[in-house]
């Protein structure tokens, strides 16, 4: 459909770049939505009792595949399918990811409303994780060849969005559902269809919207460093070629490990807090931590992402590192001093390192292997992603679990783990230490460069 | 006059977008600081 076509949204003269990132914010506050998705657990293990779970309801452990399925293929299409995002533009991924994302939802209704996991499975499990995958990855190298003087700013401003999306999403399907429901019925269903129309609308509005800069546009004012930066690149390297090089796996490792050490705290917050400050910190109160450290996840990715523009890719990821440290280190301390601030303070930071890691790696992908492929690549890196979200909780999870079975009160049954996500981040810190220039050996050729750009 | 135009254009179409994704972020953004003042309470 030449609607999609690259060709087709090329931006004419005059045209402002800071229509990009709203564009780019349409489809990832939608995508976002996956954070929230268990707001619908519960309702769904009473969609026959109604009051209470009946014979033939769903069990919590059958809905939690959901979201494992969606992230699982968030990674592999984003992984497979970046090549395919790159040669085709920005428009026709947004227009895919929206209707991959808008149509899980539709399906998941029907499989709600006929009650067959299955087909909820494959609406929001693989048909909506594909949506999810091409739309994080969509307007990433769009906004970077946009923002050549501020890509860490702008990858920022959009994965910001996915850290924000469940802010929107969980009132919103609370709303929906509380509409629907009756004596007699869960508003599920019709809470799924709703939302799955208003996305698809709202995903299409950011594909409508985005351009892709003329060749040889640069920004007013803008002059590219006479002196390139050492570990910034002007040349390319194919996205195939990427994963042969060091540099790739170094970066991987770093992210992988990054993520773990937060992952696995954030799913456990409300839970850790409780334990180790009890009587202290209520259920009440332990909501109002998660929310304070959804926050700051979502305002680490724009900070840290844009502060990286000034000081360095490599020299954000040593801050996230050195200080993450120093910070899991003083978690046991905080609770063995009863301190609840110096505790809240550690998370929020670290937390917003978390969100940090993930808004900055695009513009540390560009700075090494260039703008060319930087999507596809960057795809593939969210394997790591994919790996943290397995390791993080299974870390925090068996060690606390093994620790209270060995008879350690549940205060301190945490300080393990915090020992050995800082040990993680040693490692993370060593990885990113080696992080070296890319050989030019990897970079394409002028003639192959051309054609690539064709 | 065509340049006041188009910037002035472009100044409306800034407008609209970013008030489309905006707006509905700063909603779900002030729900969630009312949720997490209950940490201080």
């Amino acid at each position: 459909m030449s609607f999609l076509s690259k060709e087709r949204i090329i931006a004419p003269p005059g045209y402002s770049r800071w229509l990009i990132p709203p564009a780019a914010l349409c489809v990832h506050l939608c995508i976002g939505q996956a954070y929230a998705f268990s707001v619908f657990n519960l309702p769904m293990t009473k969609l026959i009792g109604i009051t209470k779970s009946a014979p033939g309801d769903w069990a919590l452990t059958d809905l939690g595949w959901i979201f494992s399925l969606g992230i699982f293929f968030l990674g592999a299409s984003a992984a497979l399918l970046g090549r395919w995002v790159e040669d085709g533009g920005p428009r026709r991924a947004m227009f895919t990811a929206a209707l991959c994302f808008g149509g899980g939802f539709v399906i998941s209704a029907i499989g709600v409303y006929i009650h067959n996991i299955w087909v909820v499975y494959f609406g929001y499990g693989v048909v909506g994780g594909f949506g999810l995958g091409l739309g994080y990855i969509s307007p990433v190298s769009t906004l970077i060849k946009w923002f050549p003087d501020r890509p860490g700013m702008a990858t920022g401003m959009a994965i910001m969005g996915f850290g924000g999306g469940a802010f929107i999403a969980s009132p919103l399907s609370v709303w929906l559902m509380a509409k629907f429901t009756t004596p007699t019925h869960i508003g599920v269903p019709e809470a799924f269809l709703v939302l799955g129309v208003i996305y698809l609308c709202f995903m299409m509005v950011g594909a409508a919207i985005v351009r892709i800069p003329a060749p040889g546009w640069k920004p007013e004012g803008y002059v590219a460093p006479a002196q390139p930066k050492k570990l910034v690149t002007d040349k390319h390297v194919y996205v195939y070629d990427a994963l042969k090089t060091p540099q790739f796996w170094l970066i991987w490792w770093v992210l992988c490990l990054n993520v773990t050490a937060g992952i696995g705290v954030l799913g456990q917050a409300s839970a850790m807090s409780q334990e180790m400050f009890p009587g202290r910190i209520t259920a009440v109160a332990a909501a109002g931590f998660v929310g304070l450290m959804s926050l700051f996840n979502m305002g680490g990715r724009f900070f840290w992402a844009s502060i990286s523009d000034y000081i360095g890719r490599k020299n954000t990821y040593f801050v996230f590192f050195a200080l993450g440290i120093v910070l899991y280190a003083l978690v046991p301390t905080a609770g063995s001093l009863g301190s609840v601030e110096l505790f809240v303070m550690c998370f929020l930071v670290i937390i917003s390192m978390y969100g940090g890691g993930f808004a900055t790696v695009p513009a540390y992908l560009k700075d090494m292997f260039g703008t060319r492929y930087v999507g596809a690549i960057h795809g593939m890196l969210i394997t790591a992603w994919s790996m943290a979200g397995i390791f993080g909780p299974v870390l925090v999870n068996y060690i606390r679990a093994y620790n209270v079975a060995h008879g350690v009160a549940k205060a301190q049954a945490y300080n393990t783990t915090m020992y050995v996500m800082a040990v993680l981040l040693v490692i993370g810190f060593i990885c990113n230490y080696f992080i070296t220039a890319v050989h030019e050996r990897h970079h394409m050729k002028r003639g192959e460069e051309a054609e690539a750009m064709t | 006059m065509q340049a006041s135009e188009s910037s002035a254009g472009n100044a409306v179409k800034l407008i609209l977008a970013w008030g489309f994704v905006g707006i509905p972020l700063a909603w779900g953004v002030i729900e969630t600081v009312i949720n997490s003042l209950k940490l201080f309470q």
